[in-house]
């Protein structure tokens, strides 16, 4: 798969018109992190409704196109949801959001990094700890 | 556009067999000299010629093997010494440039600055020499304060006349900016900082490949660079230094080599720069060091000096000819070194290399380690092209049509 083909109209199309995109005002739920390989940067902000839904979810930050827009669609995706579906969201639903590119193994990491900053926030929301398999933290 | 041919560049070229590889069916395009260099032929057989020759360890067999094993590291450390205006006594062999400035924290540091005391560096630092200061700072309760820059990328030399008045400890400054190419006139700001009692560090990881260096010139008290930059194998590089600085520091690490005699209740160190080579040295990668000096003193660092000046004057102008090209740091070749830090238009950084990788072009994108000189730009990152001797005037060619290629894909 060729570049012109990872950058999409989709994706370039989230990352000039973020979706979700800015801060809350209330907010249960706020998480942050970046990724140093490229200085992806996003925090993710959530307003907890009744039985556990996710009532509103903003994000703000900055990086590449990959990340942006993967997060941006993520929160579209998210709202509306329960909390425990957040749980089950794995990097497969997140590739197949974005149109299964064919991402090097750096780039996997700017797509992941909005669902590690949902499942950071969420899991510690709900008393757990998000323990990340692919360990982004330790790539430099 | 002017195409001075200053080096042979297909003789150039021949020697770096890495070059004849193929990425994504393109020809490969290195611009990310500034992370790490290639190596030439001669540098890889001086490493293989090592392991299958005369491996063994050094400074203490009588055998035939440890003769010459011994005879040839201590030789590449003379090169090296003499490659930079130095002498063998004041070379210590270190990983890189991070372990030399490591070892200063430590071996100078730890003695020497005490609680309220200054430490100065600058905005355009790597990690490399920001980190180990505030390291140091902290656990000496010292001060880190950092000198501004023109908006050009120059340092701001008046605001260094200020910290210098409050007599900073040390004073650790780039020769040359690993973004942004600026050329600092290290001689006046070491001249400046000695006057005012500091003791003086420069980083030369980017200098010492690329332009002729002269550490006594220079005049700092520490000067270091890495050999993976210079063509050299990884692993290796070196921290030289006044001979008197040396004798009175602390060892770094304690261990075989660094010692002259062990009791059980105290040691004594052996003589400088053995003191700070603790356990078996890095035999094979400081010959492969000693070879790409003497490849590069081949061609002459006022050649490869001269080669890259006619790269970054053609590239300056190829560049801004791309639709949402913008270039940072100083626009003067001759204040500049080998290194060119961009942004196209709304393109970031990592997607403009994943599109230029497509293309076989090398190039680094991120935030180059420089965390603080990124925020000072007011950005998150940039792209960056680097050269070294084996880059031509065909490698801008293609990187110009690399940027076009992703100005189209992102509709700029």
């Amino acid at each position: 798969m060729s570049s012109a083909d990872i950058y999409r109209e989709l994706i370039l199309d989230y990352y000039r018109n973020p979706r979700n995109y800015g801060k809350l005002e209330k907010f249960d739920i706020d998480a942050r992190d970046t990724n140093p390989l490229c200085g992806d940067e996003i925090e993710l902000q959530i307003r907890v409704g009744e039985g556990q839904k996710i009532e509103e979810i903003m994000f703000a930050g900055k990086g590449c196109a990959i990340s942006q827009a993967s997060v941006s669609m993520l929160t579209e995706l998210a709202k509306g949801k329960p909390l425990d579906w957040v749980k089950e969201v794995s990097k497969e639903d997140v590739f197949k959001m974005l149109g299964n590119p064919d991402l090097g193994p750096s780039r996997v990491k700017c797509a992941l990094l909005g669902m590690k900053v949902l499942k950071t926030g969420v899991y510690g929301y709900l008393g757990a700890h998000y323990d990340d398999p692919d360990g982004s933290d330790a790539m430099v | 556009m002017l195409k001075t041919e200053v080096l042979d560049i297909e003789k150039v070229r021949s020697d770096f067999p890495i070059l004849k590889r193929k990425i994504h069916g393109k020809r490969l395009v290195y611009l990310d000299n500034a992370a790490t260099t290639q190596k030439p032929q001669a540098v890889i057989d001086s490493l293989v010629d090592y392991y299958s020759r005369y491996n063994s360890n050094v400074h203490r067999s009588v055998h035939t093997l440890g003769e010459e094993a011994t005879a040839a590291y201590e030789s590449a450390r003379e090169r090296t010494a003499r490659f930079v205006g130095s002498y063998a006594k004041q070379l210590v062999f270190v990983r890189g440039t991070t372990e030399a400035t490591n070892l200063v924290r430590f071996a100078w540091g730890e003695t020497n600055v005490r609680k309220g005391d200054l430490i100065v560096t600058t905005m355009m630092e790597h990690h490399s020499n920001i980190v180990p200061w505030q390291l140091l700072a902290k656990s000496k309760g010292a001060t880190l304060k950092f000198v501004g820059l023109h908006p050009d990328g120059t340092i701001d030399m008046g605001q260094l006349e200020d910290l210098l008045r409050q007599s900073p400890k040390l004073v650790a400054v780039t020769h040359c900016s690993n973004v942004l190419g600026t050329i600092n006139d290290v001689a006046a700001i070491c001249a400046k900082a000695r006057s005012a009692g500091a003791i003086t560090l420069v980083d030369g990881a980017q200098s010492v490949p690329h332009i002729p260096v002269d550490v006594g010139a220079v005049g700092s008290d520490f000067y270091a660079f890495s050999g993976h930059k210079m063509l050299g194998p990884t692993g290796i590089g070196a921290l030289v230094a006044k001979k008197e600085i040396l004798q009175e520091m602390e060892p770094f690490h304690g261990g075989g080599e660094m010692i002259k005699e062990v009791f059980l209740d105290h040691s004594t160190w052996n003589d400088v720069p053995y003191k700070f080579e603790a356990g078996t040295v890095n035999i094979a990668d400081a010959i492969g060091l000693g070879a790409a000096v003497d490849y590069l003193s081949a061609i002459g660092m006022a050649k490869v000096r001269e080669h890259e000046v006619a790269l970054l004057d053609y590239a300056m102008q190829t560049l801004s000819q791309v639709k949402g090209y913008h270039a940072y740091g100083p626009s003067d070749s001759r204040m500049k070194g080998g290194v060119i830090s961009f942004n196209l238009a709304d393109v970031h950084p990592h997607d403009l290399a994943t599109i230029l990788d497509e293309e076989g072009i090398a190039i680094r994108s991120g935030h180059h380690c420089a965390q603080p000189l990124m925020n000072w730009l007011e950005v998150s990152a940039t792209s960056r092209a680097s050269f070294h001797v084996y880059n031509s005037y065909d490698d801008i060619d293609a990187l110009k049509a690399g940027l076009q290629k992703a100005g189209a894909i992102f509709k700029i």
